[in-house]
Order: C-alpha cells, then sequence, then structure tokens
C-alpha cells in the first residue's frame, strides 16, 4: 500500500505531481469513529466486570451475544440502505411475517429445509415490494415502510389473533439454540461471517463504492452512470433478505411464533446503525463501526440485566448512550472553538 | 397611499470615503487559506469590479462581507463605523444585500413571497400584510421593468425572471450595498442589457455595488474601480479608467495570457453519431445532425432553446417521445446515462453543483465511478489501479489539489470541472458532449478547457460544445447548429460563421422567424 505512487501511469502530461494521499493508515484510524466506539466499548466491558462477579463467565458473555446478533444481522444490510440515504422501518414487522410463515408451514408439516427457504423467500419478497414501491413510484422510504410495517404485522395478527404457532421441528432448533464450538453459537458464528460479508461488499466492492456515492448525491451519480434505482431495490431486497435470517435465527430461539415477535427491534436496530457511526443522513459510514455498535449495545443491556436493572430503564440507557455518543463529538467541536 | 418603494438618496456627506471598507480579512479553512490579509473598499454610487481567477477568494469575501463567514483576523467598517456581522441578518440589517450565482429563492412560494420573505410588512397584529406586500411587490417590479405578477409561484418562471425576482428581493431591502455574484451568467443579451440600465439606476441612487464578473466586456461596460485578488490575496484595485484589459489580465494570473483560441485543422473522419427525427412531447422537435470523428459541433442558442435538453435526451437523462440515434452506424436505444457510457456517449453537466462531482466522495473515486468496472476485478475494488486511473488523467488536466484522497467539495468550481472531465475521459468515450464548459470559469481556466479540447479533437474524440458565449462558439466549433425554441434553425459552417449570422437565427430575426418569436412572447 505504500508504494501506491511507484504503480501510477506513465505521465503522459507536464501536469504537476499529486500524491494519494496524505493521511497515512495510522493517522486515519487515530481521527476515526470506530475507535471512539471501541474505547467506549472497552470502558463498558471494564465497567461491567468491576459491577457484577458474573459478568467475566465464558457461558454468561456466550448468552450476552443473543442480545445482539439478530439485530446486528438486519443492522449490516440496514448500514448500507441508510449510506444509500433510505431507510427501512418495516424490518421488524418482515420478522413477524416470515416466523408467521414458517410456523404456518411447520404446522402444515414441512421440513426444517423448506421452513428455512419460506423464511428467506418471504423476506426478500417483502424487501422487493418496500423496493418497488420506493424505486418504481418514487415514494419516500420512510413513508412507504412506516406503512409496511403496520401492513406485514398486521397480516401476522390477522392470522394468529391470540395465538401462536409452536411446535417446529427439532432440527429447527440450531439455528437459535445451536453452538458451533464450545460457547461460541452458531448465531455468533453467521454474525461474524455476515460482518465479513458485509465488510467486503460495503468497503471493498464496486457496489459498496455506488451505495456512498448514491448516498451523498444520487443526482450526480447518476450522471456518473449509476443505475441509482437498481443499487437502492438491490439494497431493500438485502434488507428483507436480513430480516429473514434474523426471523429463522430468532424463531428458532424462540421455538414459537407471535404477531409480537421483535415487536420495536426497527428502533434498536436503526440505533445500532447510526450509533456505529453510520450518518443518518446518508453518505457515510462504516461496518466496522456496526459491528463495535452492536457490542456496545449487547454489553450493556447484558450488564445492566446482571445488575437487575429493570427493561425499560435499560431502554433509558441505551437512549442516553445514543444522544450522548452522538453530541460528545459535536459538544467537543463547540468547546474548542 | 404613501408605501413608496425605498429609493431615497443615502447620505453623501462622506462621498469621498468608502461606504464599506473590509481590511487585513484573513479566513483560513482545513488545508486552505482562502483570503490572506485583503482589503476591499466599495464607494456609494458607484460600482466595484472583483476580478480574479476560480479559487482567488472571491466568494469567501463575499461570504465575510455578508455575514455567513466570520473572518479570522482584519476589520469591517461601514460608513466608517467598525462593525462585525455575527450572522447573515446582522449584514442584512446593515443593508448589504447579496444576489448570488445561485440565488436561494423559494419555488413553492409566489414572486411577491419571495421579495419579502424574512421582512414582510406586518399589520397591527403582527400578521403578514398581504395587500402592501403585493403592491410593493408590485411597485418594485415596476421599477426594474419586470413583466411580471406578484401572485406568480415562483416554479413557473424561467431563470431569467427568477433572477428578476433575486434583484428585486434586494431592493427591497434598501440595501446600501449590493453584491452581484456573476449575475449575467444565466441571461441572454436582452437580459444583460436590462440589467446594466437597472445597475445604472442602483448607482444614481447613491448605492454601492460590487460587481463579480469572469467577462471582462462586461467589468469595463459596467464598473467604476476594480480589485483583483488572486491566491486569496489583494493584487490591486484603482479605476477602470487608468487600467486596460491585459493590466486586469495580468494581474488576475500574475502573466500575460494567450486568448487567442487554439488553431485547429478541421480534418472530419467518418460519422460517429447521427440523429434522426430526435423528438420531445415539450421541449423540443425533429432534432437532426451528424457528428464525425475528431470534429467540435457547437450548439448555439438562447437559454432556453432546448439544447441542454437534448443533449440531456442523447444522455439518457430524459426519455424523447420519437426519433433515433445510431452510433457508429447502429441504432441504440439510451435508456440511462449507464447506456449512454456503455456506448461512449459522456456529458459535462452545466449545473456542476448538483449534476457534476459527487460532492463528499474523494477525487479518485469521482474520477473512477463510471470506471469502475476496468479498475476492479470480479467485482471487488483495485484501491492502486483506482489511483493510478485517477492520477492519469486529473495530472493531465493539470488539476490543483492537495491529495487524490482530497474531498471534491474542497475545490474551487473550476477544479471540480476539471474532475468531472477527467471522469468521463477515463472511460474513453467516443463522443463527449461539454454543456457550457467554460461558464463562471476564470480566463486562464478557459484557455486550458478550450486548449484541451483542441487537443481532445486532434486524438479522434467526437466533441459536442454547448455554449453561449460567441467567442467561444466560433473560434472553437468546426460546424455549429443554432437551436431556436427547440428546433433546430440553423446549420453554419465556414464562411456562413459570423456572429451577425449566430445572433439572427438564434433570435429569429429573419421573415419566416418574426411570427413565431412574436407567439412567443
Amino acid at each position: 500500500m505504500t508504494d501506491l505512487s511507484a504503480n501510477s501511469a506513465p505521465q503522459t502530461a507536464p501536469g504537476r505531481h499529486i500524491p494519494d494521499r496524505l493521511q497515512g493508515p495510522g493517522a486515519r484510524l487515530l481521527a476515526s469513529w470506530e475507535l471512539l466506539l471501541l474505547l467506549v466499548a472497552v470502558a463498558i466491558f471494564i465497567a461491567n466486570s468491576l459491577a457484577s462477579p458474573y459478568f467475566l463467565n465464558a457461558w454468561n458473555l456466550s448468552d450476552a451475544t443473543f442480545n445482539f446478533t439478530e439485530k446486528a444481522m438486519i443492522a449490516f444490510a440496514m448500514a448500507l440502505l441508510i449510506i444509500a440515504g433510505e431507510i427501512d422501518l418495516s424490518v421488524a414487522s418482515i420478522i413477524a411475517l416470515a416466523s408467521t410463515a414458517m410456523g404456518a408451514a411447520a404446522v402444515a408439516g414441512f421440513g426444517m429445509p423448506a421452513l428455512v427457504l419460506i423464511g428467506l423467500v418471504t423476506g426478500v419478497l417483502c424487501g422487493a415490494f418496500n423496493g418497488v414501491l420506493v424505486t418504481r413510484l418514487g415514494l419516500p422510504s420512510i413513508v412507504v415502510t412506516i406503512g409496511t410495517m403496520s401492513l406485514f404485522r398486521g397480516i401476522s395478527f390477522i392470522v394468529l389473533g391470540d395465538g401462536a404457532y409452536r411446535g417446529y421441528p427439532a432440527d429447527f432448533s440450531y439455528f437459535g439454540q445451536g453452538y458451533v464450538v464450545w460457547v461460541i453459537s452458531f448465531e455468533f458464528v453467521l454474525f461474524a461471517l455476515l460482518a465479513v460479508a458485509y465488510h467486503v461488499l460495503l468497503h471493498r466492492s464496486n457496489f459498496g463504492r455506488a451505495v456512498f456515492a448514491i448516498g451523498n448525491n444520487a443526482t450526480a451519480a447518476q450522471f456518473s452512470g449509476i443505475r441509482v434505482e437498481r443499487v437502492k431495490f438491490i439494497l431493500f431486497l438485502l434488507t428483507g433478505l436480513m430480516s429473514g435470517v434474523a426471523a429463522i435465527c430468532l424463531t428458532s430461539r424462540l421455538g414459537s411464533t407471535r404477531p409480537s415477535i421483535a415487536a420495536g427491534m426497527e428502533l434498536e436496530v436503526v440505533t445500532m446503525v447510526v450509533l456505529g457511526g453510520v450518518s443518518i443522513l446518508g453518505g457515510s459510514g462504516s461496518i466496522p463501526g456496526v459491528v463495535i455498535a452492536a457490542f456496545v449495545m449487547g454489553l450493556v443491556t447484558f450488564g445492566l440485566g446482571l445488575l437487575n436493572v429493570p427493561g425499560i430503564v435499560m431502554s433509558i440507557f441505551i437512549g442516553l448512550m445514543l444522544i450522548g455518543v452522538i453530541a460528545l463529538p459535536r459538544l467537543w467541536q463547540m468547546w474548542r472553538g | 397611499m404613501q408605501m413608496s418603494v425605498p429609493s431615497r438618496q443615502f447620505d453623501q456627506t462622506q462621498a469621498d470615503g468608502p461606504v464599506l471598507a473590509l481590511s487585513g480579512i484573513t479566513k483560513t479553512f482545513p488545508g486552505v487559506k482562502a483570503l490572506d490579509g485583503v482589503s476591499l473598499e466599495l464607494f456609494p454610487g458607484q460600482v466595484t469590479a472583483l476580478i480574479g481567477e476560480n479559487g482567488a477568494g472571491k466568494s469567501t469575501i463575499v461570504k465575510t462581507l455578508t455575514g455567513i463567514y466570520q473572518p479570522d483576523a482584519g476589520t469591517i467598517t461601514l460608513a466608517g463605523q467598525p462593525v462585525r456581522f455575527a450572522t447573515a441578518q446582522d449584514a442584512a440589517r446593515a443593508g448589504i444585500t447579496a444576489i448570488h450565482q445561485e440565488t436561494v429563492l423559494f419555488d413553492e412560494l409566489t414572486v411577491a413571497e419571495n421579495i419579502f420573505i424574512g421582512h414582510a410588512p406586518r399589520t397591527r397584529l403582527g400578521l403578514i400584510d398581504w395587500p402592501t406586500l403585493r403592491s410593493r411587490a408590485r411597485e418594485i417590479l415596476t421599477r426594474i421593468d419586470a413583466d411580471l405578477d406578484p401572485d406568480t409561484p415562483l416554479r413557473e418562471l424561467g431563470i431569467a425572471s427568477k433572477h428578476l425576482v433575486a434583484i428585486a428581493r434586494a431592493l427591497s431591502v434598501d440595501a446600501r450595498v449590493v453584491v452581484m455574484d456573476e449575475p449575467t451568467a444565466a441571461l441572454s443579451h436582452k437580459e444583460i442589457e436590462e440589467l446594466y440600465e437597472l445597475v445604472d439606476r442602483l448607482k444614481a441612487e447613491g448605492r454601492a455595488i460590487l460587481f463579480i464578473s469572469h467577462k471582462f466586456d462586461e467589468v469595463f461596460r459596467i464598473a467604476d474601480r476594480y480589485t483583483v485578488f488572486r491566491d486569496g490575496t489583494h493584487v490591486g484595485s484603482g479605476l477602470m479608467s487608468e487600467v486596460c484589459e491585459a493590466d486586469l489580465v495580468r494581474m488576475m494570473v500574475g502573466r500575460d495570457v494567450d486568448q487567442i483560441f487554439p488553431d485547429r485543422v478541421h480534418n472530419p473522419g467518418e460519422d460517429v453519431l447521427q440523429v434522426v427525427g430526435y423528438s420531445h412531447p415539450t421541449e423540443f422537435a425533429d432534432i437532426g445532425f451528424t457528428l464525425r470523428q475528431g470534429e467540435i459541433l457547437g450548439f448555439y442558442g438562447l437559454v432556453g432553446a432546448g439544447r441542454s435538453e437534448v443533449m440531456q435526451a442523447l444522455f439518457g437523462i430524459t426519455r424523447p417521445s420519437k426519433g433515433v440515434v445510431k452510433i457508429g452506424g447502429q441504432i441504440k436505444v439510451i435508456r440511462s446515462p449507464a447506456d449512454a457510457v456503455e456506448n461512449g456517449i459522456v456529458y459535462v453537466p452545466e449545473d456542476r453543483g448538483r449534476q457534476g462531482a459527487v460532492i463528499g466522495l474523494p477525487i479518485f473515486q469521482n474520477v473512477t465511478l463510471p470506471s469502475l468496472r476496468r479498475t476492479s476485478k470480479n467485482g471487488f475494488l483495485r484501491l492502486a489501479e483506482e489511483f493510478a486511473l485517477a492520477r492519469q488523467y486529473t495530472e493531465r488536466l493539470d488539476l490543483r489539489a492537495a491529495s487524490l484522497d482530497q474531498d471534491v467539495g474542497n475545490l474551487s468550481g473550476g477544479n471540480q470541472q476539471k474532475v468531472v472531465i477527467a471522469k468521463w475521459l477515463a472511460t474513453r468515450p467516443r463522443v463527449i458532449i461539454l454543456d457550457e464548459p467554460t461558464k463562471g470559469i476564470d480566463i486562464g481556466s478557459k484557455a486550458a478547457v478550450h486548449a484541451f479540447m483542441a487537443e481532445l479533437a486532434a486524438e479522434g474524440l467526437s466533441v459536442i460544445m454547448v455554449s453561449s458565449e460567441i467567442p467561444e462558439v466560433l473560434g472553437m466549433s468546426d460546424r455549429v447548429i443554432v437551436m431556436r425554441e427547440g428546433l433546430i434553425a440553423a446549420e453554419l459552417e465556414g464562411g456562413d460563421l459570423t456572429p451577425e449570422t449566430l445572433v439572427r437565427h438564434a433570435a429569429g430575426i429573419g421573415a419566416a422567424a418574426e411570427t413565431t418569436a412574436g407567439d412567443r412572447a
């Protein structure tokens, strides 16, 4: 990487030399949001281990990862969508619909592979529905997905009412309850693999570059030959797909489906994305940031849980943390002048 | 009713002294010293021209004296009193108003509302006094000879009329100092003349005018004084009557500039692009032309003649309703810019801010955006290839930048334009369409763009140049198509290419054209 300039094309013209970069990788890391967030995560980790003797236990920590793995899977796709300047608030409702579809299939006697397929296809179809409304009809995604948020979960309510689906096949439980080795759960491994996949997609692929270009200026991106609508449509498909994946994991972990499954999760996913340094206005953000934000949220929830703090107080704490972490850099700038 | 539009003579007691004086103004942005101890004086009843290349600091000083930027050092004196403009409102209250290159107006509001937004006349109850607002708006519009209905929503107006609204707005605040930042850039000849008259009227009323322009004929026509900036420093000021154009150019660029257009040999090759019967429901009809290899084809016309619309249809932004496009003899259907780029047609838009560079992305990513397929492998980015490609084209265009990783948003307008051109050349196109390529660009960069266009044509690239500047059209084009009201009015070549023929066809002066021109008005 240090020797990029040596590779440059033959100098055909007398133009003056322009360096590739002024800052080295070290300086860029030091100035990054991810580093700040990592320090926050470490601080919370230390605080937790001092506050509770049960924290530093491999099995407890393993349990703690379930607080964020499913949300983070969706958050990866959501990060791309938000960077591109769109949003999907229907993700938790897609989980409800996908879970309901799987539950109905399980009752009808379908086996594990069919259930997985049904979960994924439901997610993709929901994403496609959102995507068509946004990209073909040009409707604002925040309105479309607030609408489909009610629609998807509404269908689930009509099908299930007060009832619940249970009786998933035994081999279906592996996705939410299985361990690959020792304390490392299947969900955690999937989370890690998806983190790498989305990192490569966003930061190392042509597709990811198009996502950033669209988020910064969709018109100029279109004028540069980017197929803006196509990219956005794919992003809605991906968000739907990841909601389907999360639905499989969550349903498998709970072993049952109620229409209220994953209620309110969309806001936690968005919180995770924004906490991870993705600009809610689009155009900037990173997957490592979202990964660290997932750990931060997981650690906070788990630590407070160990201290027997009630759920509502936890959500107050998460909300304050989000505002605090977003406001701190701004306050710092104002204080410095 | 005694609601007369303010047009009083300003206090001329210190008629010899400047009404507004800035001195020692320094303004630093991260990595750039935009202004370095510059001074600027504006005198009542006089027009001061501010001259400088792109990036010389003209916009920064305007933003400083209108309270948008706070200077790091230096003083501002208004009528002898030191002042500080903490906000744009402060500056407006002190009687300083600006008509910007891209004036901020509100499309959804009416003409009258736009004129008085922020300082609408109020009734005793504190509500907006609509009858007064309308009548005062009408008065101001009459005063500037603008034939506009105050109740028309702004979105229904063309760009020239919007400009008049911006001027009316500036007059409505009883401004002592009026800043005009390239006010003629989007105007036709007739409108420019009207603007000159308006400026004369403002002068007669004792207002001080700061006039920013790249056009020397304009500056000599209208300004009493000049101030020249170069690279954020003050190079000189004085009376226009004591300088000639060459002096100003020398001060501006720090060297003598050859203003002659590059010598070109018109030696076109085979047909590259053929357009037949191209029509659009509202913008243009029955457009047909042929572009040959290595040729520069000029498109001349008045603002609103439909030239940009034709180009944007060729580039896949808008869909034509009829017509055929042949590239290299084969019929192609272009539905999106991506299709156009694949077929070797690229477009450098006039609206650089919105459609040109992707502000927020670094320079190298802007350059490689349409060429990623070439710099990447199996869909994965290869940064070394990207930097190499970006370097090859940006250095060829003599881009001035701190590094290729710098946000394009930090570059001056001329350098952003170079990034956009570099982006397209990197795709190795067959046809490059340049829409007003030198609009708002200083004279040094202009000559560079012209030389570069000639070089591209000599290398076999076919160039379409949409331009409203007659010297540029005449100096650069092998052939010229003149458009008027969405139709091709003439195709001119060789000896037929004169300023008179261009203007005559563009304005529709001639037996056949008279009636349609009348209908339009």
